[in-house]
């Protein structure tokens, strides 16, 4: 009984955290470090690597993690975000908390065989960190990312056939179609009322993807704590 | 007359035969839960043990990489190897999980370890071509890796065993888990220290 108040005490500590929040997006940068169209770039990056492998590999930058443990922080974002495949618990995320100086890369488990954690410390390491020591965070963003996919491109295939994918894109620009009349006839009448539609969508920032077929959405995958963590 | 007592003999039995079926349909059904939360705490405990197992498959690399530095503290080795001995003597059986005593050893000896290793890290500070060599590199970053695993599935398996003992604890399952031999069983309990590494002083 003593071990198990040690248990609920401790973790409601622990629990004064940032708040962890829930991904509509691939990518998504709380700092407003990156401009609209890298962050949009990097998510169509993101959102056509998911489409070709089915691998979800999803990138999250936030201010500050007020001295709570990185490891736990970045493992509670994969588990909310349930980032990959329940099939195959294909997800990644890299994490970055700028003002603090650090990063992580969270590995799920079934891709910790192709990004185990000494090349993702390697990742870090060699290819985000010279970049970012020189506040280039986009160009320090985009080749961890594409190290990332190199490392893992080949793991899983997309196995959803073409012509599904087909059809729910076709459904979607019907469906951004309406959309797009519905907020202009709005738009016509009152102004600027139109944008409750579009502030429901963004990811953060107010970004919202500019491709079809909407934002990001976990797979249930689960993460066991794999990967790796630096700083600059 | 000898027919109504008949009938009322009969009801009797059917009520006491009915109440007996109802308990039994129970019974049967907190004993298969109570099973199913027994083997999700084992199949816990197993990754537990994966990960504290992957931990000492590293070690030897660790001491050979880190031995290959001429004036290496050899004391803080010893230590590393020594406390890996000890805990690979150990002998784990789904038993420790019912064995107060055993539980707790189990968890000194991996507490000792991680004592050991992360003074040797924190000595490999002082040594700046083996901070900066490539291979040590990679091995340091499997062993944090494989830290971070361990509190992972550490915290997985308290929260198993957490659901599993709040069930035989409580009426009226408690009465069927004392039956069956459904035992309480042990958390991990963070041991002071042993999150941070210690500091050396030379």
């Amino acid at each position: 009984m003593k071990f198990l108040f040690l248990i609920i005490i401790s973790s409601t500590i622990l629990r004064a955290q940032p708040e962890v929040p829930l991904l509509k997006q691939w990518a998504t940068d709380y700092t407003n470090t990156l401009n609209r169209a890298e962050l949009e770039s990097l998510n169509y990056r993101l959102k056509t690597f998911e489409d070709s492998t089915s691998n979800q590999l999803v990138f999250l930058m936030i201010p500050t993690l007020d001295a709570y443990p990185i490891e736990y922080f970045s493992h509670e974002v994969a588990e909310k975000n349930k980032i990959g495949t329940k099939e195959y618990d294909n997800g990644a995320l890299l994490f970055v908390a700028k003002n603090d100086r650090k990063l992580r890369i969270e590995v799920g488990y079934g891709l910790e065989g192709a990004l185990p954690d000494a090349l993702a410390n390697s990742i870090i390491r060699n290819v985000i960190v010279p970049y970012f020591k020189r506040d280039d965070f986009y160009a320090g963003i985009t080749a961890g990312v594409d190290a990332i996919i190199s490392a893992i491109a080949g793991e899983y295939k997309a196995d959803r056939d073409v012509s599904d994918n087909g059809k729910s894109s076709f459904v979607s620009t019907l469906m951004m179609i309406i959309f797009a009349i519905v907020i202009f006839l709005f738009r016509g009448r009152r102004g600027r009322r139109g944008g409750i539609f579009f502030g429901g969508l963004g990811g953060g920032g107010g970004f919202s993807s500019g491709g079809f077929g909407g934002g990001f959405s976990g797979g249930g995958g689960s993460f066991g704590g794999g990967g790796s963590s630096g700083g600059w | 007359m000898k027919n109504k007592g008949l009938i009322i003999t009969l009801s009797v039995i059917g009520v006491i035969v009915l109440i007996g079926i109802i308990l039994v349909a129970w019974g049967v059904g907190a004993y298969n839960n109570l099973v199913t939360l027994n083997e999700t705490v084992n199949q816990s405990w197993s990754q537990v043990e994966n990960q504290y197992q992957r931990r000492a498959d590293l070690i030897p690399n660790l001491v050979n990489t880190v031995k290959g530095y001429a004036d290496f503290e050899k004391g803080v080795l010893t230590d590393v190897t020594e406390a890996r001995a000890r805990v690979s003597q150990f002998n784990i059986t789904p038993e420790v999980l019912n064995d107060p005593q055993a539980f707790q050893r189990f968890q000194q000896l991996q507490g000792e370890l991680s004592g050991a290793l992360s003074r040797l890290l924190v000595t490999v500070e002082n040594y700046p071509t083996l901070k900066a060599n490539e291979n040590f590199l990679q091995l340091q970053a499997q062993l944090e890796g494989t830290e971070n695993r361990i509190s992972v599935e550490r915290r997985n398996f308290n929260q198993t065993v957490q659901a599993y003992n709040t069930t035989i604890k409580r009426f009226p399952t408690s009465i069927f888990a004392g039956v069956f031999g459904f035992g309480e069983k042990q958390y991990f309990t963070s041991t002071p220290g042993s999150e941070t590494p210690p500091k050396v002083e030379f």
